[in-house]
């Protein structure tokens, strides 16, 4: 319990303070709840994404840098989806299915069908260079983002994509701050998600078998773990959560381009390790910390520090606490 | 092959007196010098007849880099004709266009005709036919001399070869400014990738530090600039002072290696990855936000000092130190470092100051190349410096080959003139190239040249004559 201790004073102490800066900085009270709003839905995006990168790194203790991509490719998978749901729907003739069923819908098939992407990825990148040094698995992610993105590009064109608004975003005045429910049904949809991967890798055979792997990499295999369908399943896993982020960010920002996971993704890779390595709670919290952090910096700031500054923070973080948040401390592992 | 030597079998040796091994064998005989004559040659005879013979073969004009674009656009322009009309049905469209390739496709004979005329040729016959010269001249040049006269006179050779190479047109000469900045590059982050085994993303971080420092510090003696102002020292003093600048860019690159080297090696782990990274952006979105050098809107003005020759030396002096850096006592601790960090505590190594030095080292050079960069340009953004960059680079480092120097030059001379030959590709290029480097990683995970040295000493010797009833295979005689 010592380092949920620790690792809960960190995030209460950073947030106390920047809601202390931003109070003195002349900000009303009602402006900081709206930022906090903000801050919870953009670090909801940072959270899923950086789960796939936490759970991979933790089990197969490689940097999956293809999964800011998958992210962006979850969220053209959403589109189209989206768009065929549609037009079934009319060439059946159904007068009205309502939209929030549509949107279900949408979300569940395009977390199946990236999830087979995360797989084709790891079957393509990462299996055959298990047992090679891990950098050169990192190059074959690093090239495989870029050939989604150029991929992305020559099939569809360089002119951005439309997310149809399906659900009309309505306003709601609690007292002086304006809350959306589009916001509000990110951030439960998002929590509930991290609720639901959390339960899994708990309760499920599957899930310990992942938590397994993580621990010892030699002996598992040798209980009858499989070890190839458990990574697999990490990748899938992770994949899905993108799409869900994907999706998420496509009804919050309803502009797609080939190259929107980048920036994201390598910030949610960020947080992934601030969290601690193979910490699903971790990487969670992280992710908020990071859109928390970003969000008010560019409240108090001129937005074009932004970077620096939530960086800076970053770094000081892991200066003082190395392994993140919920991070073992490194011992020398066996890998295959 | 190399050390067989008398335990090839006979029925072996017979097998091998084939036409390729009797060529092979011809040329083994040929010193390194030699092939310099040869390409020394090759570009003095393309300066001569070069223009003339290109228009008998048909050509517009001297090929640019020999040949490869125009061999390789009329396939790509067929493949993409082909499947956009089959995409389309649209076979009247593919007849007609498959009509304006064609002709296209007869330059192909001629670009072969003209590579073989002009390089092949004389390259091999000067080489074959110099190497007697030739191998008095090395010898006599190591024996009279020490190492370093050897290696000026090889070197001076393959300057003047580039330098005749490049007159010909300014593409081929910006495309060799890129390899040189390109193979600096590389050295530098092959020594933290490589041989010290960690995963830093800081490169194109340094590089911006370097750039920016160079430039700032030349624009601010020797530019007479609307922001800082009337130059402080001659303009004419400028480029004697330039390799100044350079160093000094090199250094504030390293102070900013500082602040991940500190954190970062405190423990062990992937925690170099991370912080390198959130460095990375920290420092570009640092000079975006600096409106006194350009902001976003990037830096300019800067003299284009780094020409040909400069470039050329600065990467010659750069591959001389990392070469002689990874094989001096503080070069190989970092090998062990990254072997077993355990074991080489326990031989006394410092592993902490080990990781830090070699860090700092590579950062120095990373911000040598970037200052050269800003000077190549005349202007610098800092969105350059950012994902795409190092994507790049670690490309170069991965494609040529872990811990070795001649791996880090074939990586970023092989990595540029595949993008150059590519070009064709437009868009395709970011697919092909990237599926090519999976390939080579699943097949050479470590890369191409990877954990192999070539022994300067070695290179620089003249080479036996055989004799001409041998039917030993090349090599053998060292």
């Amino acid at each position: 319990m010592g380092k949920l201790k620790v690792a809960v004073f960190i995030l209460v102490g950073i947030t106390l303070v920047i809601a202390l800066i931003f109070l003195l900085s002349g900000m009303s009270v009602a402006s900081f709840f709206q930022n906090l709003l903000n801050a919870l839905q953009w670090g909801s995006f940072y959270a899923l994404i950086a789960l796939g990168y936490s759970m991979v790194y933790g089990v197969l203790l490689l940097f999956n840098f293809a999964h800011g991509d998958i992210f962006m490719v979850g969220a053209y998978i959403g589109l189209g989806v989206l768009t065929a749901l549609m037009a079934v729907v009319a060439w059946l003739g159904i007068p009205s299915l309502p939209n929030w069923l549509l949107l279900a819908l949408t979300i569940l098939l395009a977390m199946l069908l990236t999830s087979f992407v995360g797989m084709l990825v790891e079957r393509i990148g990462y299996r055959p260079l298990r047992g090679a040094p891990r950098a050169s698995a990192a190059i074959t992610g690093l090239m495989i983002g870029i050939i989604l993105e150029t991929g992305n590009l020559a099939l569809l064109g360089a002119q951005r994509q439309k997310f149809p608004v399906l659900i009309e975003t309505r306003p709601y005045q609690l007292g002086p701050v304006t809350v959306t429910n589009v916001k509000i049904m990110i951030v439960f949809l998002s929590l509930l998600l991290m609720l639901g991967l959390h339960q899994f890798v708990r309760r499920t055979k599957w899930g310990m078998a992942m938590r397994a792997m993580a621990y010892d990499f030699v002996v598992v295999p040798l209980m009858g773990v499989p070890i190839n369908t458990i990574a697999a399943l990490t990748f899938g896993l992770g994949s899905a959560l993108a799409a869900a982020a994907g999706i998420f960010f496509g009804i919050a920002y309803p502009i797609l381009e080939p190259y929107m996971g980048i920036l994201i993704g390598w910030k949610a890779f960020v947080a992934a390790i601030l969290g601690g390595r193979g910490s699903i709670l971790g990487a969670a919290l992280a992710g908020f910390l990071l859109g928390f952090i970003e969000i008010f910096v560019a409240a108090i700031f001129p937005s074009t520090w932004r970077d620096v500054i939530a960086y800076t923070i970053i770094l000081l973080i892991l200066t003082f606490r190395p392994h993140g948040f919920f991070g073992e401390p490194y011992t020398a592992r066996l890998r295959l | 092959m190399e050390v067989r030597g008398s335990t090839v079998p006979p029925t072996e040796a017979i097998a091998r007196n084939t036409l390729l091994a009797r060529v092979r064998a011809q040329l083994a005989q040929i010193p390194l010098l030699g092939w310099l004559f040869g390409a020394l040659l090759a570009t003095v005879i393309e300066q001569v007849v070069g223009d003339p013979l290109a228009q008998a073969l048909g050509l517009e004009g001297i090929p640019g880099l020999f040949g490869l674009r125009i061999m390789l656009t009329p396939l790509f322009d067929i493949l993409s004709l082909v499947v956009s009309s089959l995409l389309h049905r649209d076979i009247p469209g593919l007849l007609s266009g498959l009509g304006t390739i064609l002709p296209e496709l007869a330059l192909i004979p001629s670009a072969v005709a003209y590579v073989l005329l002009v390089y092949v040729l004389p390259i091999l016959v000067v080489a074959r036919l110099s190497a007697p010269l030739a191998n008095w001249l090395a010898k006599q040049l190591l024996d009279r001399f020490p190492l370093w006269v050897s290696l000026i006179l090889h070197l001076g050779l393959l300057y003047a070869t580039l330098h005749l190479w490049g007159d010909i047109s300014e593409y081929r000469v910006l495309i060799m400014r890129f390899i040189f900045i390109s193979i600096i590059l590389t050295l530098s982050l092959n020594l933290v990738n490589g041989y010290m085994g960690e995963f830093s993303c800081s490169h194109p971080g340094f590089m911006a530090l370097g750039a920016y420092a160079a430039s700032v510090l030349t624009v601010l003696f020797f530019v007479n600039d609307d922001v800082f102002g009337a130059p402080l020292l001659p303009p004419a003093l400028g480029p004697f002072m330039f390799p100044l600048a350079l160093i000094a860019g090199g250094l504030v690159a390293a102070v900013g290696a500082l602040a991940v080297a500190i954190p970062s090696f405190r423990t062990r782990g992937d925690y170099l990855a991370i912080i390198s990274l959130a460095f990375m952006f920290i420092v570009k979105s640092l000079i975006e936000n600096l409106e006194i050098i350009g902001g976003p809107r990037g830096f300019m003005n800067q003299p284009k000092w780094a020409d040909l020759p400069t470039l050329f030396v600065w990467t010659a002096i750069c591959v001389w130190i990392i070469y002689n850096f990874t094989r001096s006592t503080i070069g190989k601790a970092p090998c062990a470092v990254r072997d077993d960090e355990i074991a080489a505590g326990a031989m006394t190594i410092n592993t902490r100051h080990t990781k830090m030095v070699t860090f700092l080292f590579g950062a120095f050079w990373a911000g040598v190349a970037g200052g050269l960069f800003a000077h190549v340009m005349g202007y610098i953004n800092p969105g350059t410096f950012g994902v795409l960059k190092l994507s790049e680079i670690l490309a170069m480092v991965y494609l040529g080959g872990l811990n070795s120097v001649v791996g880090s030059i074939a990586g970023a001379v092989g990595l540029q003139v595949l993008m150059e030959v590519l070009r064709p590709l437009e868009l395709w290029k970011w697919i092909v190239i990237p599926i090519l480097l999976i390939v080579l990683m699943i097949r050479r995970p470590t890369g191409l040249i990877a954990f192999t040295e070539v022994n300067i000493k070695e290179l620089l010797q003249p080479r036996q004559t055989l004799r001409r009833s041998s039917v030993q295979a090349p090599g053998e005689e060292r």
